[in-house]
């Protein structure tokens, strides 16, 4: 066993320290030392998405990532999407639709397709797809997912609009 | 997407309201059974057989017990023996002898993967070197891969208690042989005009729930076990924990946790009683949690088989005669689900005379555990592709082929007994009648295939309590797992008899020992039989909530009627009575209100489902692209709709990925190649067109709501379907999954070598 | 013309309806052939007696330890029923022997 190192990032936009041992990955660090459950581990090989987050806003699966590697970065889980008294769209419409049966995999959708919509605000059908085809489902055949993505991307261009005619 | 369907008189049946559930899952609050964590737990890690068959000479722990931070190791030896002897348990029949060898090897290892330690130590990855320090000394036997080499006179033995009865007790791997007959096949097929046969291979396939399987263990020195894991089935997890650790049941509580997928998988148990046995030995909790590989090479997938149908029609589209043969690989112990295969595989027609046999084979991979429509996927891969042919040679269209053979109330089923009130005819006539199947198809290397599946579905036990709150809201406790938005059908029939709306119900799944006993989520069950016991126990609530107004009124119940959430006397001589009014005055009144019910559910009402696909396959790759997908399935009555509709996606998805994709790939030594998500390949986003849904609605007469189960049959008719398609597509009947593309290019390079040996004879 | 051996059959005093248990493929051997059989009995218990009567061995196949083997399911009528031995039967009925299932989703 080696010993831990101390790590500094920002998680869900808290400032935030915790001791890993070099060989635990950043899903390990989430899940085990602060308790932030809501990523999930399926498969350990970056294959099945269930463990993504977004690292500086890029959707990565937190089980390929060590975690003294994210020493600076910011993170956001899917427990850090919600504001204080709203869901945000993605997770509303995914409610909405039904998209979710078992729910397994829904906090790795959700960041995403998080991802996607702040690269992309206005995807098609076959951008969604092939941006959430590293995401498995075994439940919903993907249909739902799809349609909650499609719509919780119209709903944020709608507030966009929304914003920048109350600032106009 | 469907329509919402009819619902009727209905208020709450029938609408699409939010999951009651569904906040805590969008927000990462959910816990699921890997969720859990306990002061000083400790963490588990299994060692695994790296051999397909093979003795176990020794095993030499000392080294791994050296290790700073081990804090226990068990083997096969350290469980009781347990009887050799078939048991009930839920909807399933389990042979405890099997199921404790099952979860760690006695003396013989069966299959690359079964587990032959466990490992307690502080953290995982100390459990993990320890599992590498066990040392086993093997004797390595042939392994036995398929039911061709299983049922070959000689074939190495895999249970040497296994025999066969019928000649002269010898050894066998065949565990067991049904068979349906009925009617005369040799005048069957005497009096037919076209006969086809074949013979049909599919491939071992995996459930591939996301979620791996976990347990975590407590055992106090008070003899009282507690175990959290996420199950199909927490009371069955405690029955058979319960048999393999040889302790009473009522000494074991099971908490289910949020499950992250099963589809038949885990309806059995394999780490639990290890994280319990652990846990007496180290006094602390034990947490096991499976590896994406230990679920792929060491749980329950569903069987590969080998299945020839000969099958006859008459030039007016009737067929007469059908014989079927097939063989199921069981794995490791026996138990594959070729007898609901055999009952299956040619349900939706009436013909009048048949033989089929069915035989449970048992070979070296993991023990087969059920999968959605356990065996019916198979067997409809088989049967629905002869039909599709068969169709064309009577020149008929095939829908129209499979109405007139159609079953229909009263026709008699393969085994025997007619049919009561289905919906075959009307899920046939919901694709025909589709826009989709109405659509022209053009393109080269283009098809459209269509087949239709049945499923029996389930009853069984169930129990659910429906307690009234002081403010008129209400709760409704079941002891059934919610695998896929349950618990909102539950809290929708609650509010539907309770006038509520469905958003001042809270639904509730309960531990072993807070809900009467409750049989597993499987089998289509849980909106049928659950929420039958659900129904009665709203019922019985508002019986006793009658009583309540009868006693504020001071008037008998019988004056008293209840409808739209309110009390009303007969007479109208009294403004109505709100469930809500009524709620602030039972203290008063007689206390609390419970609603009680539990049920063995009677009335079972079968499903059917239709597929339609169009599919394009690439010439020079033989890769097959899914255009467009259509699937029509009978709910008897959709509670839910979104979540009937997610049903029928999740299991065409499954169904799709059976047909093109997914197998379990064995080496010559019997080592399993493909034990990752990368090469276990399973439908991504990126694979699957949108499935369009019809939701058929031919209600259940055994159910008060008309509730049939959706949970299995759009799994069933995928795989022929698209062999159909494909053969429409480019002219190639496949007769083996998946229909991936090294099988596909196969078959059309010969048919090309075939087609250019005849164009240079003709030159 | 009837089938083989199913109810209403003659008694003495005339036609007496009589419940009619099928015989399972692999079992008919020991019932010369016979798939359909008129029974006498209330219950499932009292016809599996009455097919031991009639042929003895068969229930050796149905039953262990007095109770329906967990590998059979018994039909009743088109309807898997979930009372075993203690299981009423009708006079008309027809009650099938069916290998047990297992399932799940």
């Amino acid at each position: 066993m080696s010993r831990k190192t101390l790590v500094d990032a920002i998680v869900n936009g808290e400032p935030t320290e915790f001791l890993c041992e070099p060989r635990q990955s950043l899903l390990e660090c989430l899940r085990d030392v602060l308790e932030l459950t809501g990523s999930k581990e399926g498969c350990l090989t970056g294959d099945c998405g269930a463990c993504t987050v977004m690292i500086d806003g890029r959707a990565v699966c937190s089980c390929l990532v060590f975690g003294p590697e994210v020493q600076g970065k910011r993170i956001t889980t899917v427990e850090g999407l919600a504001d204080a008294t709203r869901l945000h769209a993605l997770q509303q419409q995914f409610l909405e639709h039904a998209s979710l049966q078992c729910g397994i995999c829904t906090p790795g959708f959700l960041m995403s397709a998080k991802a996607l919509l702040e690269r992309n605000p206005n995807p098609t059908e076959p951008e969604i797809r092939y941006a959430l085809a590293g995401n498995l489902c075994r439940c919903t055949g993907y249909d739902k997912i799809v349609r909650a993505v499609t719509d919780a991307a119209k709903t944020l261009r709608e507030e966009g609009h929304d914003r920048a005619a109350a600032r106009s | 997407m469907a329509a919402a369907t009819n619902n009727g008189h209905f208020k709450v049946i029938g609408t699409r309201p939010i999951r009651h559930d569904g906040i805590d899952k969008v927000m990462g609050r959910a816990k699921y059974g890997a969720d859990y964590a306990f002061p000083g737990m400790l963490h588990g890690k299994l060692l695994r057989s790296p051999h397909a068959h093979a003795r176990i000479k020794s095993i030499n722990l000392t080294k791994a017990l050296a290790l700073p931070g081990v804090k226990a190791i068990i083997t096969g030896k350290d469980l009781p023996k347990a009887e050799n002897k078939l048991e009930q348990s839920g909807e399933m029949t389990v042979n405890p002898y099997y199921l404790s060898m099952n979860i760690l090897a006695h003396d013989k290892v069966l299959y690359d993967g079964h587990a032959i330690a466990a490992v307690a130590a502080t953290n995982p990855h100390i459990a993990e070197e320890a599992v590498r320090l066990i040392e086993v000394e093997y004797e390595v036997l042939p392994p036995v891969m398929t039911v061709d080499a299983a049922m070959k006179p000689g074939a190495p033995i895999l249970l040497h208690d296994l025999r066969n009865k019928e000649e002269g007790n010898k050894e066998t791997n065949v565990a067991q042989h049904h068979q349906f007959k009925r009617g005369d096949i040799e005048a069957g097929f005497k009096s037919a005009d076209f006969i086809i046969e074949r013979e049909f291979n599919t491939a071992m396939v995996h459930q591939g729930y996301i979620e791996p399987h976990n347990a975590v263990g407590i055992y106090n020195t008070d003899g009282q076990a507690t175990i959290y894991c996420s199950t199909q089935g927490a009371f069955d997890v405690r029955s058979l924990s319960a048999q393999v650790l040889g302790i009473a049941v009522g000494k074991i509580k099971v908490v289910p946790a949020e499950i992250g997928g099963g589809f038949g998988g885990k309806t059995t148990i394999y780490l639990e009683p290890l994280s319990v046995l652990l846990s007496k030995m180290t006094g602390a909790p034990v947490k096991l949690v499976m590896t994406r590989g230990e679920v792929l090479r060491a749980t329950g997938p569903t069987s590969g088989s080998k299945i020839k149908v000969k099958m006859g029609a008459t030039k007016d589209g009737t067929i007469v005669a059908a014989q079927v043969w097939m063989a199921y690989e069981a794995g490791a112990y026996p138990g594959s689900p070729v007898g609901a295969g055999a009952m299956c595989i040619i349900a939706p027609y009436t013909i009048e005379n048949l033989q089929i046999d069915g035989y449970d084979v048992v070979v070296n991979r993991p023990k087969t555990a059920a999968y959605r429509a356990p065996g019916a996927t198979n067997a409809a891969f088989a049967s629905e592709t002869i039909i599709d042919e068969l169709a064309d040679k009577c020149g008929m269209d095939p829908l129209d082929f499979r109405l007139k053979n159609g079953v229909k109330e009263g026709s008699a089923q393969v085994v025997g007994p007619p049919f009561k009130r289905i919906g075959f005819v009307e899920t046939c006539e919901a694709i025909k009648n589709s826009e989709h199947y109405k659509s022209k198809l053009t393109g080269k290397n283009r098809g459209r295939g269509v087949a239709t599946g049945f499923w029996f579905n389930a009853g069984m036990q169930s129990s659910a309590t429906v307690n009234i709150h002081t403010d008129g809201t209400a709760s409704v406790v079941t002891g059934s797992t919610d695998i896929g938005g349950s618990r909102a059908a539950m809290a929708m029939i609650t509010a539907e008899v309770l006038g509520l709306p469905v958003t001042d119900v809270r639904p509730l799944v309960a531990d072993t020992d807070s809900i009467g006993h409750t049989d597993v989520t499987g089998g289509s069950r849980v909106t049928f039989a659950t929420g039958m016991a659900v129904y009665e126990a709203a019922q019985d609530a508002i019986k006793q909530l009658t009583e309540r107004a009868a006693k504020v009124w001071e008037i008998k119940p019988d004056q008293i009627e209840f409808r739209d959430g309110a009390f009303h006397s007969k007479a109208g001589d009294k403004p109505p009575m709100a469930i809500k009014e009524l709620a602030k005055r039972l203290a008063r009144t007689g206390g609390p209100i419970t609603g009680r019910a539990s049920v063995n559910a009677r009335g079972v009402g079968p499903g059917f489902a239709a597929t339609l696909v169009d599919v394009e396959v690439d010439p020079d790759t033989a890769k097959v692209k899914l255009l467009r997908c259509t699937i029509a399935q009978d709910a008897g009555r959709a509670i839910h709709p979104s979540y009937v509709e997610g049903q029928m996606q999740g299991g065409t998805a499954q169904g799709l990925g059976w047909a093109l994709n997914e197998e379990y790939f064995y080496d010559d030594k019997g080592t399993l190649r493909n034990t990752g998500l990368l090469d276990y390949r399973m439908p991504t986003c990126l694979d699957l067109p949108m499935i369009e849904t019809i939701i058929v609605e031919v209600p259940n007469p055994g159910h008060p709501l008309g509730v049939r189960g959706v949970g299995e049959v759009s799994i069933v008719p995928p795989p022929a379907a698209v062999a159909n398609a494909i053969f429409h597509a480019v002219g190639i009947r496949m007769m083996e999954t998946p229909m991936s593309p090294p099988k596909l290019m196969k078959e059309m390079l010969k048919k090309r070598a075939a087609e250019n040996a005849q164009s240079a004879a003709a030159d | 013309m009837l089938p083989d051996g199913a109810g209403p059959i003659r008694s003495g005093s005339g036609f007496f309806p009589m419940p009619t248990a099928i015989i399972p493929a692999l079992l008919r051997k020991l019932t010369a052939g016979r798939e359909r059989v008129a029974v006498k009995g209330g219950t499932v218990r009292e016809i599996v007696a009455d097919l031991e009567r009639q042929f003895p061995g068969l229930a050796n196949h149905l039953l262990d330890a007095g109770e329906i083997k967990p590998s059979i399911a018994i039909s009743i009528d088109g309807e898997i029923v979930p009372g075993g031995v203690l299981e009423p039967v009708g006079e008309n009925s027809e009650v099938h022997f069916l290998p047990a299932l297992s399932g799940g989703a």
